[in-house]
């Protein structure tokens, strides 16, 4: 297998089913080879189509898939050198784990030693040696998805697709079987995508995350990018972890704006830096949720550089190692606050008590 | 013949059976009143079967009617070794070799259906309906049809060419509708996998979509044997000179007046109930062999 091999190029990806709407949408992407990117939206927004069109099961309407430097339209999966994972792993309920992941030796031509020697090889790779003859019907849910990923890994495949592989499995059995499938990426050093729509689950395990909205690319990069430094409100909204305030510029002044909402006016947020925004403009303000701190309303004005918004307590959600607390900062807005636990408990508060959330003028960040 | 449906409905009827049980303690009297009227129709649906299964065993005296005359296997032999009482060794052989044809046929293109109309196609319903339609023409006029149209073509009739084009447009709008409620349990991403590590459309149908269907096709293929066993309506007219099993035991009863006629009866059940049990044996083998209750681990 030469180098870079399995990097992925698309260009201008579309796809329509009808002529009118394009479920995918102008897609454009370069995967570098042994990436791990994940594919993250809610359902709907063309993620599963863009990997069926990357597996060969469906044409672009418009657009070319580049697979290791070659177009790989109208190539069947095997010649694309793909090999895809299902959402409910679609194991042959007839055969055995052996014949499951023999299958793509099988269909070659190879006598039945020789895919048996090779499916042990893979078998032993993935820890199912002793289950070898029991049947899918007889196995965990965790076991199918590694019978799964053997039979796809056995073909040899530049590029592993996967459709929601953890979404038929159980919360522990999840955070297990994402360490498993990371295992495995690193050590078939191919190149894996991974579609989902939990936003934990790509965080988590992805290079490179590809929010996607209504068949477009919303943001792509870094999971930490991503996370921390959402281009506009959808990325921010879906990912989490962020309070975004809108509003409408009312004065621009050094390093701080004032907004105003319909229910509410003067809502004057520090900046950093030099905002590039004008009056009369609409814009979204996102602040991380783990950089608010609140402060009791009659401790004292906090330091000159942050931004200090009244806010009434509306809910308490202890989450172990912080503690979710949801204001009322902005009307009809959730504004929420992580306050790490041992902080909160040194003097908690209660629902209904008024205080203070403040945030260092760098932490508020203009979306486009 | 809802035998074949059993497959899936046996585990059902079982869950149900035992809920039942652990909720009620007492049972309303409308059970008991159905299950009277239950009896009533079981009694009636068997009973006269049973009583010509059991009229078949006696001995040289016995006549058509009961009382029983004494206990013997005279008759079966009877059947077979006396020319009088008709060709029922080689009608018997005709009805086998056209009910596999039948089968087979049936099988085929009850698969090829299935498969087909998991999609829409220009015409599809049209051609259900012209389907259903041959399921509720009556048999004795479609025959007739049938048989009047090889005659002015110019074909004699005969089992394998129009008894065996008369009984198709029995069975396989049959096999046709039990193949959908097969097929409607199949997931196309099974075929889809299949292509994704590379095999070719006949390797699909070959080793992933037949097998997987199996106990379903086992099913059609009972279906289909059965019904051709028993056809009656549509073979009359379009037999030719030779008969079928049913239309010879149809001519026995004009002129056989022994309990051969009933040893007959017995014999033709006997068969029909070995061919049952060893497609429910095998569904039953296959299922099991899948592991349909999971073990765990």
């Amino acid at each position: 297998m030469r180098a870079g091999a399995g990097d992925i190029e698309l260009a201008g990806l579309c796809k329509s089913y009808d002529g009118v709407t394009n479920v995918v949408d102008g897609v454009n992407l370069r995967i570098p080879d042994g990436a791990y990117c994940c594919f993250l939206g809610p359902s709907g927004c063309g993620k599963t189509t863009i990997l069926r069109m990357i597996a060969g099961h469906e044409e672009p309407t418009a657009g070319e898939i580049v697979i290791g430097g070659g177009n790989v339209a109208g190539l069947a999966p095997v010649e694309r050198r793909t090999a895809m994972m299902f959402q409910s792993y679609a194991l042959f309920p007839h055969l055995t784990v052996r014949d499951n992941i023999a299958f793509a030796l099988r269909v070659r031509g190879q006598s039945k030693a020789e895919r048996y020697k090779a499916a042990d090889v893979m078998m032993e790779k993935v820890r199912l040696t002793e289950l070898a003859d029991r049947l899918p019907a007889n196995l965990s849910g965790g076991q199918q998805q590694r019978v799964a990923l053997a039979r796809a890994a056995i073909t040899e495949p530049r590029v592993l697709l996967l459709d929601e592989p953890l979404s038929a499995l159980d919360e522990q059995l999840r955070v297990q079987m994402r360490q498993e499938l990371r295992r495995m990426q690193r050590e078939l050093g191919i190149t894996f995508i991974h579609v989902t729509h939990t936003q934990l689950e790509a965080i988590a395990l992805a290079d490179i995350v590809v929010v996607m909205e209504k068949g477009k690319i919303k943001q792509s990069g870094p999971a930490r990018d991503v996370y921390a430094y959402p281009c506009d409100r959808y990325v921010a909204e879906f990912l989490g972890g962020q309070n975004v305030l809108s509003g409408k510029v009312e004065k621009v002044g050094d390093r701080f704006v004032v907004l105003s909402q319909p229910n509410r006016s003067g809502i004057q947020v520090r900046l950093g830096t030099e905002a590039r925004v004008v009056v009369g403009d609409r814009i979204d303000l996102a602040v991380r949720r783990d950089d608010i701190e609140l402060v009791r309303a009659d401790a004292g004005s906090p330091d000159d550089g942050a931004t200090a918004l009244p806010s009434r307590v509306t809910a308490i959600e202890y989450q172990g190692s912080f503690v979710k607390v949801m204001l009322d900062t902005v009307p009809d807005e959730d504004f929420v606050a992580y306050v790490p636990e041992r902080i909160f408990f040194r003097d908690p508060f209660n629902v209904g008590d008024v205080l203070l959330a403040t945030w260092s003028a760098g932490r508020a960040r203009v979306l486009a | 013949m809802t035998v074949a449906l059993g497959e899936a409905d046996l585990p059902m009827i079982r869950s149900r059976r035992s809920s039942a049980v652990a909720r009620g303690d007492r049972r309303p009297w409308t059970f008991y009143a159905l299950a009277v009227v239950f009896t009533l129709y079981v009694a009636a649906l068997y009973g006269p079967m049973i009583c010509i299964y059991i009229l078949s065993f006696q001995d040289i005296r016995g006549g058509l009617v009961f009382p029983m005359k004494g206990q013997s296997l005279h008759w079966f032999i009877d059947l077979f070794t006396q020319v009088r009482t008709g060709d029922v060794k080689g009608s018997f052989d005709r009805s086998i070799k056209l009910a596999a044809l039948v089968t087979v046929i049936t099988l085929v293109v009850s698969l090829m259906a299935g498969l087909a109309f998991r999609r829409r196609f220009f015409g599809d319903t049209v051609v259900f309906y012209l389907m259903i339609g041959s399921l509720v023409a009556p048999g004795l006029v479609l025959g007739l049809g049938i048989g009047l149209l090889f005659q002015w073509i110019g074909i004699s009739p005969s089992w394998y060419t129009s008894a065996l084009g008369a009984q198709l447009s029995w069975t396989l709008p049959f096999g046709v509708l039990v193949m959908f409620a097969v097929m409607s349990r199949f997931n196309s991403v099974w075929e889809e996998a299949a292509r994704d590590l590379g095999a070719t459309r006949w390797q699909t149908i070959r080793l992933v979509v037949i097998p997987v269907l199996a106990p379903g096709l086992v099913a059609v293929a009972l279906f289909g044997f059965t019904l051709s066993y028993d056809e009656f309506a549509r073979t009359l007219q379009t037999s030719g000179s030779l008969n079928t099993l049913p239309l010879e035991i149809w001519s026995m009863t004009l002129n056989v007046t022994s309990p051969s006629l009933y040893a007959l009866g017995t014999v033709t059940t006997i068969v029909s109930f070995v061919i049952i049990g060893a497609c429910i044996g095998a569904i039953i083998v296959i299922n099991k062999r899948r592991g349909v209750r999971a073990t765990g681990h």
